[in-house]
């Protein structure tokens, strides 16, 4: 394999790994300290005789000298490397991972085969239409699917993920202001808000004036009434909000924002608990996203890619962003004359491969099953409140939806922070919740089990959460010294921000 | 239903310990009016086997997936990927894990992160990468929000016209609610396609921003982005280039060692399957220095308790989740499986292994034009190129049709993005393309010239 014609002798050092030593599992070397000059895990077919090299035919001005520090590997190597790295993972399909407001849901392993076809993995973006039509069927029919499971009129598939949807609603929001000649300066958000909505709204040009919900957890119309005026474009509601309750007045409050000609922009990342139980259209939504990593299946790899469409009514479907399907006599299309649009927010048409699995999830469960999967989620979490209620009581008295928000006073009692309950789980083969979120309340663990966990396994969590609580009281040490039984022990983050290192340098 | 595994007797006794009888007991605080319009008319849901028929169907009638000798590219890019690297993200260890929150559980995917940015930082000659962006374009918008918090007084942002057109587009929408900003295209020079020096002398002062660059550029030139870096500091202004096919990166200057400040791209070519357009994954490699407005992202090198070496996510002060509305940006949800694709891929190709690649692509890609020349057929710019040329024909469509009558799909008209370019063809040739296929592309071609 070697062409340049050298396997050195095998490097013993403290860094690489080698025959002699066994490693603890925790001690994976980078990729390029597994480096050894002139090893290689790829081979090219032969160039033809006397062909000029690259480099002389640009000229070697325009090239580099060379790739230094580059990994050097051979190709076992290389796959030996990742699949133990996988293997100091928690991962949905192995262990129990409650994260509240991912909705980690089981990822059906048949929809990643089918992203694989090759009519659809290897179809390229600029492909003639006429010979992509099937795709564009895709496209077309998922966009009715999620039309009709929100309850919207026209959807576009092309963000990339659940921020960019939101970003792409708000500058949805002000076009559709501008064109009307009006300019508004700000949108209403909720303080149980996602932080990408904030962050969206600055993008967009918008000034935040945060609404405060109320002692149950919930918005009150009374309050949007106060914050509304003519300078407000939109206001962003999650809903159920991040404390997992239904929003009790969302049809008043669409209605106090609409008499000011305000937008409501609905966070759709909780659409896991809404799954025909309630259509955001119907609540008065102008514009909701939809995050597919979440509730419609997609695997989140680690932090993405997903895929976030929005889906708007009449009013707005103008402004969506390019490319738009459409359909002629001939077929499917994408529509060139959009003047009204937003623009683009990306390459291409969106994240096909992602869109291709929801597609196949939400024909795997149809309408019912979508239904049910919500129903099921929602059991989920009620049952887990309920049982976890005599140690971590629910942040709220409403009733839960998909996931519910729980506190604990093991800060006050015995000095054990919410962070260390989460560590502790983790030697439990669990993955801890989403912790300190919403901000609203202190401490908080937001549980959020999905439709796709055993009753088996809900009750070996109450357990462990149990056992950590005694634990806590009785012998405090062990849960603050958590995790113990993971490939590495409680990870300094602190000094990862004190003294930054972002990149392997090779040693001088 | 499959994915669901409560059996009747598990929802009863789960309804009991709650205290409810049905499950609609649990959403009775719904309001009625939307409970009762909530049912979702789809179909019924299909068994696993008829969801691949009626998927398999639809991809059967994507016939130009294959069968066809193709020379598509602008901006996507047709490469060979090596078993190994989606054997690596098949695992459902990365799959299905969510974004490294918890650093104990996932050393995996944060020691991955921190090879990936590795990696970046040393195809681009930057000194920090973040972990990710959705894709070259949306990077580069970033990019330029990036320059504009490092530099708030500056108000125009230049963009190459030789840059791709989606990378424009989807700069200008990102800009579109900012105030103060000014949007200026440098034209391309008509001869060479690259971008025109002397346009960017007459704008080149203390109003300037930044200027975004292709490298190569949607023309498939190879900038001179040393000089067009060097001009825009010299008006005190970032220079920022955007890739789209990140081979070229295996052979040519690096960004960081021409000047430039900012390097963004997309990284589909390291190891993602072309997939409609997306997802690829966005790249972006800057200056220690301007590390703190970088969005995005970031993974850091530290130590347990125990001091043994670890990784977890860090300067998270940047992002939305703890700065909100004055967070560096709203991105959440990045690409990161198909970063880890890319690291995968270029652990693979390694040192020696991209640069051999990067050369087989110009070799093929010259050879290519050289067989079209020979037939008649000439190119439109005299400028350095890659592995994607533009071809100077009568009558794009013409011979993209001649071109699909043979199974060939020739390349991409540019006269549809730029007014000026209607005789201009987009032809991209990779190591999938064989030299025996350039004279059967030369003939089509030829057949309508
Ligand atoms: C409530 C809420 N809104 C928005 C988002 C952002 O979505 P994404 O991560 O897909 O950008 C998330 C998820 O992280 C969320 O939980």
């Amino acid at each position: 394999m070697a062409s340049a014609g050298r396997i050195g002798p095998v490097a013993v050092s403290e860094t690489s790994s080698t025959p002699h030593r066994i490693e603890p599992v925790a001690g994976v070397p980078l990729i390029f300290e597994l480096s050894s000059e002139g090893r290689r895990a790829t081979d090219l077919s032969p160039r033809a005789a006397g062909e000029r090299r690259g480099a002389e035919i640009i000229g070697v001005e325009l090239c580099r000298e060379d790739l230094p520090g580059f990994p050097e590997l051979s190709e076992p190597q290389v796959l030996r490397h990742f699949l133990r790295l996988s293997q100091l993972n928690f991962a949905q399909a192995l262990q129990f991972y409650p994260l509240g407001s991912c909705t980690m849901k089981y990822n059906p392993v048949v929809n990643d085969e089918l992203a694989a076809l090759p009519g659809l993995a290897g179809l390229h973006p600029a492909t003639p239409v006429h010979l992509a039509q099937g795709a564009l069927e895709l496209l077309a029919r998922m966009e009715a699917a999620l039309a009709e499971i929100t309850g919207m009129d026209a959807v576009s598939l092309h963000p990339a993920a659940g921020a960019q949807g939101e970003l792409t609603g708000l500058l949805m929001v002000r076009a559709y202001h501008r064109k009307r000649g009006e300019v508004r300066h700000k949108v209403i958000i909720p303080d149980t808000s996602h932080g990408t909505n904030p962050a969206s709204c600055t993008l967009a040009g918008f000034e935040v004036i945060v609404a405060k919900s109320n002692r149950r957890g919930y918005l009150e119309a009374a309050e949007v009434r106060r914050l509304v005026s003519d300078d407000v474009a939109a206001m962003m509601v999650t809903n159920p909000n991040t404390l997992g309750i239904f929003e009790p007045e969302i049809q008043d409050i669409a209605a106090a924002l609409h008499e000011r000609g305000a937008m409501l922009y609905l966070d759709g990342a909780n659409m896991n608990a809404l799954l025909g139980v309630a259509k955001p259209g119907h609540m008065g939504a102008d514009i909701v996203q939809l995050n597919l990593h979440k509730s419609f299946s997609t695997p989140h790899g680690g932090g993405g890619p997903g895929a976030g469409p929005v889906a708007v009514k009449k009013h707005l479907e103008p402004f969506l962003p390019m490319p738009r399907l459409k359909h002629s006599g001939a077929g499917y299309e994408f529509d060139a004359e959009r003047p009204d649009s937003i623009g683009r927010m990306r390459s291409f048409h969106n994240n096909f491969g992602m869109i291709v699995r929801a597609y196949a999830y939400i024909l795997a469960l149809g309408g019912d099953g979508l239904g049910m999967a919500s129903r099921l989620a929602i059991l989920a979490a009620n049952y887990l409140r309920k049982r976890l209620q005599p140690h971590f009581p629910s942040a709220t008295g409403e009733p839960s939806m998909h996931e519910c928000v729980l506190s604990h006073e093991l800060e006050k009692r015995a000095d054990v922070s919410t962070l260390e309950i989460a560590k502790r789980l983790l030697d439990f083969g669990i993955h801890p919740p989403t912790i300190y979120f919403p901000l609203v309340v202190p401490g908080a663990l937001m549980i959020e089990p999905t439709e796709t966990e055993s009753k088996e396994i809900l009750d070996s969590f109450v357990d462990a959460m149990e056992r950590i609580y005694d634990e806590a009281l009785n012998d405090p040490e062990r849960v603050k010294n958590a995790p113990q039984n993971l490939p590495v022990s409680r990870v300094d983050e602190a000094g990862a921000a004190r003294h930054p290192i972002l990149r392997w340098e090779k040693k001088a | 239903m499959r994915f669901m595994p409560q059996t009747e007797s598990d929802v009863a006794a789960m309804l009991e310990t709650i205290g409810a009888r049905h499950l609609d007991d649990l959403i009775a605080h719904v309001p009625a009016s939307l409970r009762a319009s909530a049912t979702i008319k789809l179909e019924r849901g299909l068994s696993e086997a008829d969801v691949v028929r009626e998927i398999s169907a639809l991809a059967a009638r994507n016939t130009g997936a294959s069968g066809f000798l193709s020379f598509l590219g602008a901006g996507y890019y047709r490469h060979y990927v090596p078993a190994a690297v989606r054997a690596v993200i098949a695992r459902a260890e990365f799959a299905t894990s969510y974004t490294p929150y918890q650093a104990e559980a996932s050393q995996g995917t944060t020691q991955a992160i921190f090879e990936f940015q590795t990696l970046i930082t040393q195809l681009t000659a930057m000194e920090v990468a973040n972990a990710s962006m959705y894709d070259g374009a949306s990077a580069a918008a970033e990019a330029v929000l990036m320059a504009r918090r490092l530099m708030p007084k500056r108000p125009v942002v230049a963009l190459s016209r030789a840059l791709w057109p989606e990378y424009r587009a989807t700069i200008r929408t990102y800009l579109s609610a900012l105030d103060g900003l000014d949007i200026v295209e440098v034209p391309f020079d008509d001869a060479t396609g690259a971008t025109d020096l002397s346009a960017l002398d007459r704008i080149a002062n203390d109003r300037l921003l930044c200027m975004v660059t292709g490298y190569p550029n949607a023309l498939g030139i190879i900038e001179p982005l040393g000089a067009l870096a060097q001009m825009t500091h010299r008006a005190g202004g970032l220079a920022i280039s955007a890739t789209a096919e990140g081979i070229a990166l295996g052979l040519l200057r690096a960004p960081g060692e021409l000047g430039v400040d900012i390097a963004v791209g997309e990284g589909q070519s390291f190891g993602l399957p072309l997939q409609f357009g997306g997802p690829g994954v966005g790249f972006m490699g800057a200056r220690l220095t301007h590390l703190r407005q970088m969005p995005g992202r970031l993974v850091g090198q530290t130590r347990d308790r125990d001091g043994r070496r670890a990784f977890c996510l860090t300067l998270n002060t940047r992002e939305q989740h703890i700065r909100r509305e004055r967070a560096t940006s709203n991105i959440c949800t990045n690409h990161s499986l198909c970063a880890l694709a890319a690291t995968v891929y270029l652990s693979l190709m390694g040192r020696a292994g991209l640069r051999e690649l990067a050369e087989r692509n110009v070799e093929l890609a010259h050879q290519a034009a050289a067989v079209l020349e020979a037939a008649g057929i000439r190119r439109r710019f005299s400028g350095p190129f890659f592995n994607e040329f533009t071809l100077k024909l009568a009558n794009p469509s013409a011979a993209l049709e001649a071109a699909e009558r043979r199974q060939i799909l020739a390349g991409v008209a540019l006269g549809n993005d730029y007014s000026e370019l209607s005789d201009a063809l987009l032809v991209s040739v990779t190591e999938m393309n064989r030299g025996d296929e350039f004279s059967r592309l030369a003939a089509a071609i030829a057949e309508v010239r």
